[in-house]
């Protein structure tokens, strides 16, 4: 599978593990973004822990102006910055070093890498000095610092520069392998990528006037324009991580247990599902402001008939299925679970895998068509339910997923050994249960009406108060032990990942090799295709749909005891 | 094999058998949840309106002091205190950081609700109810509600405000 190295084309490496030549023009910028991702991320874990010592109101602990400027800090480089920059590294790698092929153009790399980095010191230097008290989303006519703004359109040409990089260097790939089709790891980042020109655009629709507002060039921004082009950004941005994310989902069943989608053709299909419905989801978040009519609000919220639902439950089986597929080859075919059972779980990558899915799909994705069904989305907006579906969707789905395939990323992308590498087995554990804990009391303590971004629900100094249900002081208290395990669980995952890259023993060859890489499975013998592939997983998304009627229709019955409203 | 390109003919290696009944049901879970919120607008009695007025902070401030001038019954904490008749228009407005002005409702009554901000947006939430909707300057959102049980009701803002945001509590009472 080596593809023999030119003479001449000395800017590539071969991977003594892996067999790919790999160049290291491009290995630089990807080890950059990997390392800005890794910074952000440990801005947000930071700021998250005083968010929640905050809202806990047992504590209380920030004063209310620096609670609002910490929401806003934890928003940008958690749901921005940490992801968009792994992406990018994702991208820049994932075109290069998988595809045997070279960077296009190692200078436009940088420009991207560059303006990236400085929209992201912009964007966190106003916060943290006060003057971008907006939260991540800004909304018009809230006004922060025009440097607010033009670091988020630096940060958005940074990153449409490397996506359009990435592009070229798919062409480039395309010329040199005339006929063949991609892998699957890097055609889901290609749909990432093309997800994210999408996203990028409306961002850059919305934030260039913003920022002649902020500059009093333009005298009005309207705020109703402003929320629907803004979330044009802000949900698709989350969609460029749930194919990012499947696409990690892939290539982490192949590298832990040899898994291979049982039919390339059909996960490729749902990638392309997500390419055609999943920009639409701006609607999510205007399902109960004036406006925009019903008709648009059904079509949009629903991704265009649930198309992207849909993709999101053929992965649901695809990648489980892999999994099964790839362990009933190696004999593991005792009943429904044995395939499961003698899976490779102490490999941290492989729990972290399992963990991301399960609390993406039962967590995130239920809630996520729940909240962003036109009419329960009276019952949910804006209330603490909301982050608590994204905690689960993007904190437990995404950043999970990303962590887990960062254990291989430490050898064959920095060649540095893991550091600590024996705690790494309770790293998923720890933080993918927090994050579940975290999630889940949020959600219900949204369904007892506590809102979301709120310094202090006993309304001191308000004109009149209200005291919810006295249940909320339990979910508080497990909000708070879920959201302590999390953090808990993100920092020992940044100090492996900081001590690994800056001060870790070099990484000489596969004898350093402390994360196995599974061999591909024996191949399948006759007639295994008959009747069901695999069975255990076939269960598991059963069980899967049950919960999410279940959870459907506890919450359309819910929103039928509330007043009426038309 | 995620990390290397697809076998032979991997266009055209049949779909297995669950694989196949999953994609189907999945499927039909899609369209059922599509035609469920269109069913439910149909039949049910809760759906969020899309009925919206343009209208400007002082025209909307100018209407709410009409609106409390002929229905006020009182005053609390600072706030003026209205009771409308049933089926009558009702103006809520919401600025930094206040709801105006508190409500006495009857309860199984119809009221037109108009809502509007004089300065950014606010939440409207009605606790413990549990029901919320977006508040906007310049739009006036019309939402007409027929409250279904009696007591007393706090209006939380549950969107970001300002710096005073948590004080920014208002009220509706509904009478038997």
């Amino acid at each position: 599978m080596a593809v023999a190295v030119h003479e001449g084309e000395k800017w590539f490496r071969t991977c003594d593990v892996t067999g790919f030549k790999v160049d290291i023009r491009a290995e630089k910028i990807a080890k950059v973004n990997a390392v800005m991702a890794v910074v952000s991320f440990l801005i947000a874990v930071v700021a998250a822990l005083l968010l929640v010592l905050t809202r806990w109101q047992l504590f209380h602990l920030l004063p209310v102006d620096w609670y609002y400027r910490v929401l806003t800090l934890h928003g940008l480089d958690a749901l921005v910055f940490w992801i968009i920059f792994f992406e990018l590294a994702a991208l820049v790698f994932g075109s290069t070093a998988f595809l045997n092929t070279r960077m296009s153009s190692p200078f436009a790399g940088w420009l991207g890498t560059g303006l990236a980095i400085l929209g992201w010191l912009l964007v966190n230097y106003t916060i943290l000095t006060g003057n971008a008290d907006v939260l991540m989303t800004s909304y018009a006519p809230l006004k922060a610092h025009p440097l607010f703004y033009l670091g988020m359109i630096l940060f958005a040409v940074g990153a449409l520069v490397i996506v359009t990089v990435f592009f070229a260097n798919l062409m480039i790939w395309r010329r040199e392998n005339p006929g063949q089709s991609l892998p699957l790891f890097v055609y889901g980042l290609m749909a990432a990528a093309i997800i994210a020109v999408i996203t990028i655009v409306s961002g850059a629709i919305i934030y260039i006037p913003t920022f002649l507002w902020s500059l009093g060039i333009i005298s009005d921004i309207d705020p109703a324009v402003y929320k629907l082009i803004w979330w044009g950004l802000g949900h698709p941005s989350q969609q460029i991580n749930v194919a990012a994310h499947v696409s990690v989902w892939y290539l982490l069943a192949f590298l832990t247990v040899g898994g291979t989608s049982i039919n390339e053709k059909v996960s490729r299909f749902a990638f392309v599902l997500y390419i055609i419905a999943i920009n639409v989801a701006s609607a999510h978040h205007l399902l109960v402001d004036p406006a925009v009519s019903p008709v648009w609000k059904v079509w949009n919220t629903s991704y265009v008939m649930y198309l992207a639902v849909f993709a999101s439950m053929i992965h649901a089986f695809a990648v489980p299925s892999a999994i099964e597929v790839a362990q009933r080859r190696r004999g593991f075919t005792k009943g429904l679970f044995e395939w499961l059972k003698a899976a490779p779980w102490g490999n941290p990558a492989f729990s972290g895998l399992m963990l991301s899915m399960i609390i993406f799909g039962f967590i995130g994705g239920i809630t996520g068509v729940v909240n962003g069904m036109e009419q329960t989305n009276i019952i949910v907006h804006n209330t603490i339910s909301v982050p608590g579906h994204f905690k689960g969707a993007v904190v437990g789905g995404t950043a999970l997923a990303f962590m887990s395939v960062t254990y291989y990323l430490i050898p064959l992308l920095f060649r540095k050994k893991i550091a600590f590498y024996g705690v790494s087995k309770f790293v998923p554990w720890l933080f993918g249960i927090g994050v579940a804990i975290l999630a889940v009391s949020m959600y219900i303590l949204g369904a007892f009406g506590v809102p979301r971004r709120h310094w202090d629900i006993t309304f001191s100094g308000g004109p009149f108060t209200f005291t919810f249900n006295p249940v909320t002081d339990f979910f508080w208290a497990l909000f708070g032990i879920g959201g302590i395990l999390a953090v808990v669980g993100a920092l020992i995952w940044i100090l492996q990942v900081v001590v690994s890259v800056f001060f870790g023993k070099p990484f000489n060859g596969p004898q350093d090799l402390q994360i196995p890489i599974a061999e591909p499975p024996p191949p399948p013998k006759k007639g295994e295709h008959e009747g069901f592939a695999a069975p255990g997983t076939f269960v598991l998304v059963l069980l899967f749909m049950v919960a999410f009627i279940i959870f459907v229709a506890l919450n359309y019955g819910w929103l039928s005891a509330m007043w009426e409203v038309k | 094999m995620a990390i290397l390109p697809p076998g032979e003919n991997w266009f055209h290696q049949k779909v297995a058998k669950d694989e196949k009944i999953w994609m189907g049901l999945a499927f039909v879970m899609s369209l059922f949840l599509f035609f469920w919120m269109i069913i439910w607008h149909v039949y049910a009695k809760q759906n969020p309106s899309f009925v919206t007025y343009k209208t400007t902070p002082e025209e909307f401030y100018q209407l709410t002091q009409a609106f409390i001038e002929k229905y006020k019954i009182g005053e609390e904490n600072g706030i003026p205190v209205v009771k409308p008749p049933p089926g009558s228009d009702v103006f809520l407005l919401g600025r930094q950081f206040r709801w105006e002005p508190v409500l006495v409702l009857k309860k199984g009554e119809e009221y037109r609700f108009h809502i509007s901000s004089l300065d950014v947006l606010h939440g409207f939430s009605i606790q413990p109810v549990n029901m919320n909707f977006m508040v906007f300057p310049k739009y006036d959102y019309v939402l007409t509600f027929r409250p279904t049980s009696a007591g007393e009701y706090a209006i939380v803002c549950n969107e970001f405000c300002g710096i005073g945001h948590h004080m920014m509590i208002g009220k509706i009472i509904v009478e038997e």
